[in-house]
């Protein structure tokens, strides 16, 4: 994997008017990233995808895309971005062929390539039955693809997404999920969303943007090691006096939580607190890590910041 | 690029009724009067028998034909031109442009190219009713040539300012009532005053258009429709451009 990294986004300001949309964010993207932006509605995670797409030019800042300023030489760079705006820019009057087509001639691909890429983008979007159709009669999560077929049409080393999954069934939002965990292999990906589950379940890093600052980021490894405390939530059906638990070797620290949940800090794994729990027929019901989950971590953050301020 | 740009919007214009409606409303509002000039000359051919130097058909049936060909496409050109821009702002659809490796320039001229392609496809079915007269008559072709020039310029400089206004706004309608505001001044602007305030009519697209049509073809002439429609596409340009910067 190259060193260099495919966006990276140095001190970057927006402001409308006198509001500050987005404030000195800076932050990269590697090759194989599949970035999570979460943020909760006005945070600015459109403003900078619209920044980063060259929709809309920074008040301050740099952007260097695959090592090309957008600013400076936004034909180069823009040649290896593919985006997807909030709302999928289609235009309804054509059929899905016709537009994918435009859209690869706008991108720069070869004549004799755009089949091939059309193809492609066809396949992994499963488009390949409504080629003919006209836009305006898909339905909406068929729309969805569409965008997302044009954002991926020339195979661009960068994707951007906005809220990919917004207005889907979950059926289409899972499909959408495979698709950019497929594509995260070969392509970096920054997915916007505020629904939590999709960044745990997709994104390999996740960063959380709160009135127009950057609040957390991180590896999702870094999410799982933060979790990785040796601290347990056990469920107990005939839960012992508190005394007799401390009393167990393996347990360094235990709380009621309320009748039948006890917070344990463990000094070994998880298994040999189930054994004792079984061994000494506690009535083990249940036994998960006790996690700062991300939606822990959005909620602490952004309402923190929202008392602060 | 800009052609890819281009063809699109042609396409898209005759995807739409709106065109289709246009063109054929135009045609039939326009054959009724060729019809009546072709009336009025075959009534003038006694008295014009008489004259020395009497002007033929050209002057009596092409040329007011171009000339209310030119009223009625500018009452028309704002409807043709309100949705250039102003829809691609309003669907979202800008950001495909916007995101794809093609320069503002680009996506002007592109659009620009568009509307002119279909203007020059309606001044070529226009000139063929002209030119049905040479069945029958004699036609000075050159001055029908100076003719079909201008209105090809006129009507450019129709579409330019259309595109401007229409990159002002994400309604079309808006665009398209602006748009005939600001054409029909700078058509009425030449005829409002006297000689003193003379400046006007230089900037008048109608009597630039008027010189022209009457055979004189002259590079000040040309040299204003190549101007005025490079004004408004800098201006477009850079209104693309800022829209960026305020968002």
């Amino acid at each position: 994997m190259s060193s260099q990294p495919l966006i990276s986004v140095n001190n970057l300001v927006r402001y409308y008017g006198d509001h500050c949309a987005v404030n000195d964010i800076s932050f990269e993207l590697a090759a194989g990233d599949i970035l999570g932006f979460l943020g909760p509605n006005g945070a600015g995670k459109s403003t900078t995808m619209q920044m980063l797409s060259g929709n809309l030019a920074p008040t301050r800042g740099q952007i260097m895309i695959n090592g090309v300023d957008l600013l400076d030489e936004p034909g180069a760079a823009k040649a290896a971005l593919g985006y997807l705006p909030e709302t999928p820019p289609l235009y309804k009057e054509m059929t899905v062929d016709e537009y994918l087509r435009y859209c690869a001639k706008l991108r720069r691909i070869k004549k004799s390539d755009i089949d091939d890429a059309m193809a492609l983008a066809r396949q992994r979007c499963g488009l390949e039955q409504v080629g003919r159709r006209l836009i305006a009669n898909l339905s909406k999560g068929f729309q969805q693809r569409v965008g997302i077929a044009q954002a991926i049409v020339h195979s661009p080393e960068v994707i951007i997404l906005d809220e990919p999954t917004v207005g889907l069934d979950p059926i289409q939002i899972r499909e959408i999920r495979d698709l950019v965990t497929e594509l995260g292999k070969s392509h970096g990906i920054i997915l916007s969303t505020h629904i939590l589950p999709e960044v745990e379940t997709v994104c390999n890093r996740v960063q959380i943007i709160n009135e127009g600052s950057l609040v957390y980021a991180s590896g999702m490894e870094g999410l799982l090691e933060h979790q990785a405390t040796g601290k347990y939530i056990i469920s107990l059906g005939r839960p012992p006096s508190m005394d007799e638990m401390r009393a167990a070797s393996i347990i360094d620290h235990v709380e009621q939580q309320d009748d039948e949940h006890f917070l344990v800090r463990i000094n070994t794994t998880a298994d040999k607190l189930a054994a004792l729990a079984v061994d000494n027929d506690w009535g083990l019901c249940k036994l998960f890590p006790y996690e700062h989950s991300l939606e822990h971590i959005f909620v602490n953050l952004t309402l923190s910041d929202e008392k602060s301020a | 690029m800009i052609a890819t740009i281009a063809f699109r919007e042609l396409r898209s214009m005759f995807l739409s009724p709106l065109a289709w409606a246009v063109l054929a409303v135009t045609q039939i509002i326009l054959s009724y009067y060729f019809f009546v000039y072709v009336y009025e000359f075959m009534e003038l051919q006694s008295t014009l028998a008489t004259l020395h130097n009497a002007p033929g058909a050209t002057d009596l049936i092409a040329r007011p034909t171009l000339e209310t060909a030119s009223m009625i496409l500018l009452m028309v050109t704002p409807l043709l031109s309100m949705r250039l821009i102003s829809e691609e702002l309003r669907s979202g659809t800008i950001a495909l442009l916007m995101s794809s490796p093609v320069s503002m320039t680009q996506i002007v001229l592109g659009k620009f190219a568009g509307i002119l392609m279909f203007m020059l496809a309606f001044v070529l079915i226009i000139s063929l009713m002209p030119l049905s007269l040479l069945g029958g008559t004699e036609l000075d072709l050159g001055k029908l040539a100076a003719g079909l020039v201008s209105l090809v310029l006129l009507l450019a400089s129709f579409a330019s300012v259309g595109l401007y206004i229409s990159s002002l706004t994400s309604n079309p309608i808006v665009a398209a009532v602006s748009s005939l505001g600001l054409i029909l001044f700078f058509w009425i602007i030449g005829g409002s005053f006297g000689q003193e305030y003379s400046s006007f009519t230089h900037l008048s697209l109608s009597s630039h258009f008027g010189s022209m049509l009457r055979g004189l073809v002259d590079t000040a002439d040309l040299g204003f429709f190549m101007l005025f429609i490079a004004t408004f596409l800098v201006l477009t340009i850079r209104q693309l451009d800022s829209r960026r910067l305020q968002g």
